[in-house]
């Protein structure tokens, strides 16, 4: 028999971060990270080998620091869940591996997950009045930049848009490289357009023509982007002149956040949904999320933004929807499902 | 009683015993599919032998050389089951079971009595990109378990050292040999391998050389 609010532990590594979090029902006990953002910033990106090997030596310490967090002991359980993907494919395999061993040890049942539908599934956690449905949901992070129509969590996700190129977070460590920041370069570029213009620069806005608008309403492309602000930082050195820094990262982070937020408050309007829910890390863009504030209340739509650290990926989103699938009366997975980097979002659960 | 665990190579999993040997062992051939197959593995392996997770004593892990992406597999898996019944986990290096099945296998033997007498073992495995992980072996302690004189290492093909002594290309690794080995050390009081997997190659990685310039 399931439990009104079953306990469950998830497990997420689709990226840099090894996310093990563990709610009851909708009430977050525990979310605990360890992120190998650091090892990477040498390299100017994620590097997909080095965050396969940082999962495998964070998984055991941090589903034990987990354990801890929430008080519980791991016999209390009534599940597990994993993300199956989308993702890089190396670092899912680690947690399906460990989430796998972990429940046959348990005698526990596994839920294999989608891992931006978990980002969805993050706003249950937040202490204030839960989401209605349907909502539109923007996820934007350095590995997915997704529009998505959510009619029900755990049974009906369709996807609206996607990038076509670059995530918008690829195009904020680009441009950074540009001007000569250290990765990540969300917070830098944040940083320094703080001081900037951001209508200094008119920087092109992707698909956002009325001839892409047929094909392309709702999908997104950051890399024409990242080309016209190299190309004008560029042309300013070879005059000879200084590049007004500031200036530019305002008008960058202005075009991404205003392309991001018109394509998103459309499809709210299109389809008549007053509901927007922003998830992924670039939410911890202050421009982004001011936009997001001003564009929907212009237009009266609900917009909700989940604690930051339920936005960036992590294991409590997963262990969220895990636990929203079971309490509504969804079987576990086998045993034989594996991890799938191109995952759509349509398979909320991976049987 | 321990689960012994290998995804060096394909994936294999067996329940062992110190007194009554392999109790049930199961494996995949194949080389890629290892998230896949893992968890059924296991839970068949627990299944055959009619063993319940909490009364093994240990969970051993095959810690390679194998490719990277399906060695982390087997070892995670190790790690997150000893973690989940609360029991050590024990290391082992993969091709320590590859060279314990040779030993005593009658090819090896039947060489022992050529003119020039005995000479060890060479263990060799793919390590893909044409390139092989091998160990070498000098033979069998007293209590039964392989002596590792060199390696494990990476190597060309054509690289490869110790090609005076017996050479095993193997391209399965059996948990339950692996098993085996570790009660048989377990028992004798030997250390057991370090907890750390056996990539032997460094990531793929360039350092970014800064912004490229896109005009013309
Ligand atoms: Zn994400």
């Amino acid at each position: 028999m399931t439990p009104d609010a079953p306990l469950v532990l998830g497990i997420e590594t689709s990226c840099d971060e090894t996310g093990v979090g563990i709610v009851r029902g909708t009430d977050l006990l525990a979310n605990v990270i360890a992120s190998s953002m650091d090892e990477h910033a040498r390299y100017g990106g994620v590097v997909p080998e080095v965050a396969a090997r940082a999962h495998l030596e964070a998984m055991t310490p941090t589903i034990s620091a987990a354990v801890a967090e929430a008080g519980i002991r791991l016999d209390d359980l009534d599940a597990i869940a994993v993300t199956s993907g989308p993702g890089l494919a190396g670092a899912l395999m680690v947690g399906v591996g460990a989430a796998k061993a972990l429940a046959v040890a348990l005698d526990k049942p596994l839920y294999a997950v989608n891992h931006l539908v978990g980002h969805v599934g993050a706003d249950v956690l937040d202490d204030t009045e839960h989401l209605e449905y349907p909502t539109i949901a923007l996820l934007v992070s350095g590995g997915h930049t997704s529009l998505l129509l959510v009619r029900d969590l755990v049974s009906d996700v369709e996807l609206l848009g996607e990038t076509i190129d670059d995530a918008a977070g690829e195009a904020f460590d680009k441009v950074a490289r540009v001007l000569g920041l250290p990765y990540p370069g969300g917070p830098q570029i944040d940083r320094l357009a703080a001081a900037g213009d951001p209508k200094a620069i008119r920087f092109p806005r992707g698909l956002s023509q009325p001839k892409d608008m047929a094909a392309h309403r709702y999908d997104f492309s950051f890399s024409g982007l990242k080309t016209a602000v190299a190309r004008w930082v560029e042309k300013k050195q070879d005059a000879g002149e200084e590049v007004p820094v500031a200036d530019v990262a305002a008008s960058f982070r202005e075009a991404v956040a205003d392309v991001l937020l018109t394509k998103a408050i459309a499809a709210c309007t299109d389809l008549g949904v007053p509901r927007l829910l922003l998830g992924g890390g670039v939410v911890a863009n202050a421009r982004v999320r001011r936009l997001a504030e001003e564009r929907a209340s212009a237009v009266g739509i609900e917009l909700r933004i989940p604690p930051l650290e339920l936005c960036t990926d992590n294991g409590a989103m997963i262990a969220a929807l895990g636990a929203g699938l079971m309490m509504a009366g969804h079987a576990p997975s086998s045993l034989g499902f594996g991890a799938d980097s191109t995952l759509p979002v349509t398979d909320i659960q991976v049987r | 009683m321990l689960l012994a665990i290998d995804t060096s190579a394909g994936s294999s999993v067996a329940v062992v015993d110190r007194d009554a040997g392999v109790i049930a062992e199961f494996d995949s051939g194949d080389s890629m599919r290892h998230a896949e197959v893992i968890g059924d593995l296991i839970a068949r392996a627990l299944d055959a032998a009619s063993v319940r997770p909490l009364d093994l004593s240990g969970v051993v892990a095959g810690m390679g050389p194998g490719p990277f992406t399906g060695l982390r597999v087997g070892i995670a898996a190790a790690r997150t089951f000893a973690f989940g019944i609360g029991r050590p986990l024990i290391p082992v290096v993969s091709h320590d079971a590859v060279a314990a099945e040779a030993f005593v296998s009658e090819l090896y033997t039947a060489d022992e009595h050529r003119p020039g007498g005995p000479r060890g073992i060479l263990v060799v495995t793919d390590a893909r990109r044409r390139e092989l992980y091998w160990s070498a072996y000098s033979g069998l302690d007293e209590v039964g378990l392989p002596v590792r004189q060199d390696g494990p290492a990476l190597a060309k093909p054509d690289a490869v050292a110790h090609d005076d002594l017996f050479r095993v290309d193997a391209t399965s690794v059996s948990a339950g040999r692996l098993g085996m080995i570790a009660e048989v050390a377990f028992a004798a009081g030997r250390p057991f391998a370090a907890d750390e997997a056996l990539y032997l190659r460094s990531p793929d990685v360039t350092l970014s050389a800064g912004p490229k310039r896109v005009s013309a």
